[in-house]
């Protein structure tokens, strides 16, 4: 849906309300597609953070026994609220299925969406959105079992693959399946525990989702060692937190928060050192991001301490991964330091 | 026959003496003489019972293997971390009934807050008690919706919070077994009088009413509740001017009362057509208006018809709201698929399933055998 259809849809539902409760001031009010220009404002005002999460992936978002939130997905809503409340509690996680992730944040019902979701041209256009940050590189992968003594997925001609219908998964892999002149048979099965199952049990020769995925599924396995996910990523999923387009101040805080983490880690700083840094550390660049020089914060319209709160609260980008993507067996990968190698890379805090 | 039944009583003269009456010989009736008809009447029907038997026997100590004996109750947890090593280390053969006992306050009250869980459980229980106050002929009477409100009113104050030093929790935190009871509780109780009218309406003499009455039934009953959902959950904050948002449970809310009161209205409209012209006739010579004749002689007597279609759509209405899945919020069955995401409990969802598949046919056999009951009693008259 084109952001002009979506304004003229609001403004047939104001009509319509308007006429229905009588109350032709509703009417008066255009709610045009920048209507959303003052987000920050907005939140502040209501004094909580409306963050959309998935409804419970492992490592990226799930709620544990006790029913609190976690994962490396729900710590962006956590930095978010840390940087303009100093308060982790402000935080409503509104749960999102992958049909009504969108819509809730277009109508407005949460302010932010940081819920593994890939960035693709026509969401960035046509859905009315912007991707202030990518947070997590993903790719689609295979996983086959060791005992197969397959090394490449080039070598898997012939070989049947689990896969889920419906998704961009299944098309992937028929795309590079006829770019490679490769022959897979494919099996479909809808639901993600049956499929597993199903590779588990030797009906198919190879499982194929994206790479954090295949990790997953992995670590769950009793004996995860008989599993080897191959070195192909045969797609681009750059996942990353989502806001409504044209609100750019809303927008430059999630970028900013998103560079603060790895920048910070880039510095070595961490929650347990980031007082100390902010206090002693030398280098120019340290104290203009936790505070000490520079104004930055108040450019971004929180205060200048922000940096010191969101990582001694939530942690840099390396501890965020440790702690939730680690355990599950992901490895950094693409999303490593650019000075180790991998994509993770923030911009200049000046 | 005859000589047989003999021997078999003839050992006990003195007791016979004592009892009265002769019983009836062992082999005519009772359960020897039942499974010697019905069991093993034919060498064929002795070869399937021995055959099925078997294979019952055979599975029913599977079960009970896998489920009692070789299952695992609980497991350590260090640091948070449940160690699942040994549940992993059965491979199928018992059952870990251990994610259940981490995962059962979960599974019951979602993402509510932990120390303030003892609220949704008093709800729960308010609700198996109105349930039981409802299902009581006793408390028949006008007091039954004051009753109804107050509860449902406490129940709201008792989940919401924010007054009486009680914390204020919003409604995207609620969820789990409470989340089901409220979707069809209110599902049910606010649809039933909506059908009414609208089976009442769909029989009305007034052209306007009429065609508005099967318009709604038809357009609601020509769509799956799946995409009522979706038109509720997506479509609907679209036409909403931005800032204004309905609450996400209300608008799932509202249309499971659409959907089941459009079903429900085809229910109470057969009841109506089964009704004999003359009970119309008979109301209209005492001279009774519309709604006197409804009340005291059309409606008591077209409902109590309908009982088991009723109740059918009622046990269908209960288990349709899982179907809030697919819109993110977290009742029963999603709270349960959620629960297992852990990696560390991932793969044990046949004993997640099992509980809620049984917490599921608690409440839709309590709810059958009910009526069955209401059902005997209100027709009694009917019996010959």
């Amino acid at each position: 849906m084109t952001p002009m259809r979506l304004a003229t849809l609001r403004t047939l539902g104001a009509a319509f309300l308007a006429g229905a409760v009588a109350a032709p001031a509703m009417a008066q009010q255009p709610a045009p597609a920048g209507g959303a220009a003052a987000t920050m404002d907005a939140v502040k005002s209501r004094g909580t953070l409306s963050c959309g999460v998935n409804t419970g992936l492992a490592g990226f978002a799930q709620p544990d026994s006790q029913g609190r939130w976690t994962g490396f997905d729900v710590d962006y809503c956590r930095a978010l609220a840390v940087a303009l409340f100093n308060d982790q509690s402000k935080i409503r996680y509104v749960p999102t299925t992958a049909q009504g992730r969108f819509t809730a944040l277009q109508s407005g019902e949460i302010d932010v969406l940081p819920r593994n979701t890939t960035a693709t041209l026509s969401r960035d256009t046509s859905l009315g959105l912007d991707f202030p940050a990518v947070n997590f590189y993903d790719g689609q992968g295979f996983m086959v079992k060791a005992s197969l003594g397959v090394s490449s997925a080039k070598e898997l001609n012939g070989a049947t693959v689990c896969v889920q219908p419906g998704t961009t998964t299944e098309q992937n892999l028929t795309d590079w399946a006829r770019a490679n002149s490769i022959q897979f048979t494919p099996v479909v099965i809808e639901r993600l525990e049956e499929l597993v199952s199903a590779y588990v049990a030797g009906r198919c020769d190879a499982y194929t989702t994206d790479v954090s995925g295949l990790a997953a599924t992995r670590s769950a396995q009793p004996q995860p060692a008989e599993h080897v996910i191959l070195p192909e990523v045969i797609s681009k999923e750059p996942l990353g937190p989502a806001v409504r387009h044209g609100d750019q101040r809303w927008s430059d805080l999630v970028r900013w928060t998103h560079y603060l983490l790895v920048g910070a880690e880039e510095f070595g700083i961490t929650s347990a050192n980031v007082e100390q840094a902010a206090a002693n550390d030398a280098r120019p660049e340290v104290q203009r991001m936790l505070g000490k020089n520079g104004g930055l914060g108040a450019m971004l319209g929180v205060d200048d301490a922000w940096g010191v709160r969101v990582i001694k609260a939530i942690g840099n980008y390396g501890e965020m991964f440790d702690r939730h993507l680690k355990p599950i067996g992901i490895q950094r990968g693409p999303n490593a330091q650019w000075t180790q190698g991998g994509q993770q890379y923030a911009q200049p805090f000046r | 026959m005859a000589e047989i039944a003999a021997e078999a009583s003839a050992p006990r003269p003195l007791q016979d003496a004592v009892i009265g009456p002769r019983r009836p010989p062992l082999l005519a009736v009772g359960p020897v003489a039942w499974a010697k008809t019905n069991l093993f009447s034919s060498w064929l029907s002795t070869a399937v019972t021995l055959a099925l038997g078997y294979l019952i026997i055979r599975w029913a100590m599977g079960f009970i293997d896998w489920a009692f004996v070789n299952a695992i109750w609980s497991v350590p947890v260090t640091n948070g971390q449940a160690q699942t090593q040994a549940c992993r280390a059965l491979n199928g053969t018992g059952a870990c009934w251990a994610v259940v006992t981490e995962k059962h306050r979960f599974m019951l009250f979602g993402t509510y807050p932990y120390e303030e869980h003892w609220r949704p459980a008093l709800c729960v229980l308010l609700f198996i008690g109105l349930y039981i106050v409802s299902a009581m002929r006793r408390f028949w009477r006008k007091e039954l919706a004051l009753i109804w409100i107050g509860t449902l009113a406490l129940i709201g104050l008792l989940m919401w919070g924010g007054v009486f030093g009680l914390s204020y929790v919003p409604q995207e935190r609620w969820g789990g077994l409470v989340i089901t009871l409220i979707l069809s509780t209110f599902g049910i109780a606010l649809a039933f009088p909506l059908s009414i009218l609208v089976a009442l309406g769909r029989r009305s003499r007034l052209p306007a009413i009429k065609t508005l009455c099967i318009l709604y039934v038809e357009l609601i009953r020509g769509v799956p509740l799946i995409s009522l959902l979706f038109m509720a959950s997506v479509m609907f904050p679209l036409f909403l001017p931005e800032g204004i948002n309905i609450d996400k449970l209300l608008r799932a809310q509202v249309a499971i009362i659409l959907f089941a009161a459009a079903y429900l209205a085809e229910v109470v409209r057969g009841g109506l057509q089964a009704l004999p012209r003359g009970q119309y006739e008979a109301a209209d010579a005492l001279g009774l208006g519309f709604w006197q004749k409804t009340g005291f002689i059309i409606l008591p007597q077209a409902l109590r018809l309908v009982i088991p279609p009723l109740v059918n759509t009622f046990i269908g209405m209960f288990k349709d709201t899982s179907l809030v899945l697919i819109i993110g919020i977290f009742d029963l069955l999603t709270a349960g698929k959620t629960a297992i995401v852990e990696p560390a409990w991932q793969g044990f969802g046949i004993e997640i399933y099992v509980t809620i598949g049984l917490i599921y046919f608690i409440f839709c056999f309590a709810m059958s055998r009910y009526s069955q009951g209401l059902e005997a009693e209100l027709n009694q008259h009917r019996v010959r």
